[in-house]
């Protein structure tokens, strides 16, 4: 039985549709993760699957309990504000009791809830605090403790590492994966930042413009994804996506993009589009079959990486994601056999992906 | 701010400023410890010795003047102000903060006229409506009641605290009322345990406003009380005898009566001051 199943779901403001027919599964324990840019109508989703959004119209299903009419205090999930929604008049104790209260627990087994609940997220020296007078991390962890301490089957996560510092994000990261784990707990996490939904997603429902336009493995979204906007925002940075000529080979396409060429198993698009993510753009100093020359107009240091700014020959610019520096200004480039992508700039729709495609020397 | 001039005109400006609003308080507290001859003197004094025979007369309620003993009912006077003001605000805040939260959280068919309406009887001038209410309070035997006057005293408290209470209830997020409700908290506790206390400030700034109005209103009471309901604002008018304007009295009645306001001020203070929503939600 899924912890949550969506269907038919549709929010509108007045004439401005915000969500349409949307469908969305949540498996036991699984982490699924809302990614799209602001605006997409993620935080409205998760709204609606809270109760929090009384125009909402569709099927909600939580744990096999049809709670489409119930409100929002009947529907028994947990939920983690962007804002962190800290009851500021009350102490983090209270604020972390607050769900047991509303089951009526007595005095000993509330207390002890919450003791073990913020010995686990490691604020338990801080219960006694008001919420002003907490850090924001701690803030953070203390609206986590509300959600998590219930033991609701499913907890609804809103961005809530938007407003705290990159150490804590980072933290949270690892974290907040093993927490969901050891609880048995299933989850939707909203972000618009990609690295978070690598790592805490264990399938991503990429949601644009109010339609869900991809649900998979978070591996499956990166390295195919279904349409062209998906591959600009899905990534750091963001897939090289270069206009190409493609003609009809035997039972597929030959598609020629930055003085390369590569064979895809599909039909020709319209308008081809070809897709390399800037870590399978591989670089070498001497020529070699497959390669292209090209020049290097900019290095930038990223983390541990160097992103590489190339120009061919053809006046192709792409990025270069290397774990070195360039080893000069003038250098050969080719991609690693198996990771080009194809779109169709006509319908936005992937073509094909690096399955089926074939790297052919030009 | 360097600037030691300028530093020096600041510091003097709010000398003046000071001095000027509380000048005529002070000027109150001395008249009221004078007696009408010492007040009434050319140029007038500083100097003089003081006297608690106004004070004396108020809380006696025998008034001597050159043609005879009058009773003046100053304490049932004050007694009504009291009972007057703080039955209409608890009244408004009863009506009004449900309704102000209800303006501030739902958009519903005709929710701005309504409003607004509330809002546009602050606009009217109080003659307007006093004559036709006096002859209906008549009919239907209000006239002269604190119930009477204690509805019509909403003219003048509600709009104040409805839209006074709904602009603290609109700052503050509305994700905090929708966790309480994730919680597992009714629609109702929500907004007892979360959405009033977190409006308390506005609440108590909405209040002690409405009670300031209240009991310095005037025209209503004038019209529409007698006698034994009068409150202090009407009362002093015994003050202005046959024989005379007992400036002497009055400055004591003044500042008697500013006493009840500015003891609820104080009182209200700390909730003024206290923060909204520090540190509940990122700032």
């Amino acid at each position: 039985m899924n912890a949550l199943d969506v269907s038919a779901l549709s929010v509108s403001y007045g004439a401005n549709e915000v969500l349409r027919d949307v469908a969305l599964d949540v498996r036991p324990s699984e982490r699924v993760v809302l990614f799209g840019p602001s605006g997409s109508g993620k935080t409205v989703m998760l709204r609606a699957i809270a109760g929090l959004e009384p125009g909402a119209i569709g099927r909600i299903v939580l744990a096999g309990r049809d709670v489409s009419l119930e409100p929002p205090e009947a529907r028994r999930l947990g939920m983690a504000f962007q804002n962190f929604a800290l009851y500021p008049h009350m102490p983090a104790r209270e604020n972390i009791a607050s769900p047991l209260r509303a089951q009526k627990l007595g005095a000993g087994a509330i207390e002890a809830k919450v003791r073990a609940v913020a010995e686990l997220l490691k604020i338990d020296h801080v219960l006694d605090h008001f919420p002003r007078q907490l850090s924001n991390g701690q803030k953070q962890r203390t609206a986590l403790a509300r959600a998590l301490v219930g033991e609701p089957k499913l907890i609804l996560f809103d961005d809530p590492l938007r407003n705290v510092d990159a150490k804590l994000r980072y933290e949270m990261r690892i974290e907040l994966p093993r927490l969901l784990a050891r609880r048995e707990t299933a989850a939707i996490y909203v972000t618009q930042d990609f690295r978070e939904a690598m790592a805490i997603g264990d399938r991503v429902a990429v949601l644009i413009g109010g339609a869900i336009v991809q649900f998979a493995p978070a591996d499956v979204v990166y390295d195919r994804p279904a349409t062209l906007a998906i591959a600009r925002l899905f990534g750091d940075p963001p897939m090289n996506l270069i206009p190409a000529r493609g003609e009809a080979h035997g039972a597929g396409v030959r598609v020629h993009a930055a003085g390369l060429a590569f064979g895809f198993d599909a039909k020709p698009p319209e308008e081809p589009v070809f897709g390399i993510r800037p870590e399978a753009v591989t670089l070498s100093a001497g020529k070699a079959p497959g390669r292209v020359a090209a020049q290097v107009v900019a290095v930038t240091p990223m983390n541990e990486r160097y992103l590489v700014l190339l120009r061919t020959d053809d006046g192709t610019e792409l990025v270069a994601s290397h774990d070195a520096p360039p080893p000069g200004a003038d250098l050969w480039i080719g991609v690693e056999p198996g990771r080009g992508a194809l779109f169709d700039a006509a319908t936005g729709l992937g073509v094909a992906s690096s399955s089926s495609a074939e790297e052919i020397a030009a | 701010m360097r600037n030691p001039v300028l530093k020096a005109l600041r510091v003097i400006a709010r000398i003046v400023i000071v001095l000027f609003f509380m000048f005529p308080i002070f000027w109150i507290v001395l008249m009221s410890f004078q007696t009408n001859a010492q007040i009434l003197t050319l140029p007038p004094s500083l100097i003089f010795k003081p006297s608690l025979a106004n004070y004396v007369t108020l809380i006696t309620g025998h008034l001597q003047t050159s043609v005879g003993t009058l009773d003046v009912a100053f304490l049932q006077n004050l007694g009504n102000s009291l009972i007057l003001s703080v039955g209409a605000v608890i009244v408004s805040l009863v009506l009004g903060v449900p309704a102000a939260y209800a303006f501030a959280r739902f958009r519903f068919r005709l929710g701005e006229d309504m409003a607004f309406t509330l809002l546009s009887l602050k606009f009217a001038p109080a003659l307007l409506v006093l004559l036709p209410l006096s002859l209906e309070f008549q009919m239907v035997g209000l006239d002269n009641t604190y119930i009477g006057l204690i509805w019509i005293y909403q003219l003048i408290t509600l709009p104040l605290i409805l839209w006074i209470v709904r602009g603290y209830f609109e700052d503050a997020s509305p994700d905090i009322e929708y966790a309480y409700r994730v919680d597992g908290h009714s629609w109702l506790k929500g907004f007892l345990k979360i959405a009033i206390p977190l409006a308390r400030p506005g609440i108590a700034a909405a209040g002690l406003l409405a009670f300031i109005f209240a009991w310095n209103n005037f025209i209503y009471a004038l019209v529409l009380a007698s006698g034994d309901k009068q409150p202090v604002t009407v009362g002093a008018l015994a003050f202005v005898t046959a024989s005379g304007i007992q400036y002497g009295q009055i400055a004591a009645a003044v500042v008697l009566s500013i006493i009840p306001t500015l003891a609820i001020a104080l009182y209200a203070q700390r909730w003024l001051v206290e923060g909204l929503s520090l540190g509940a939600v990122k700032g």
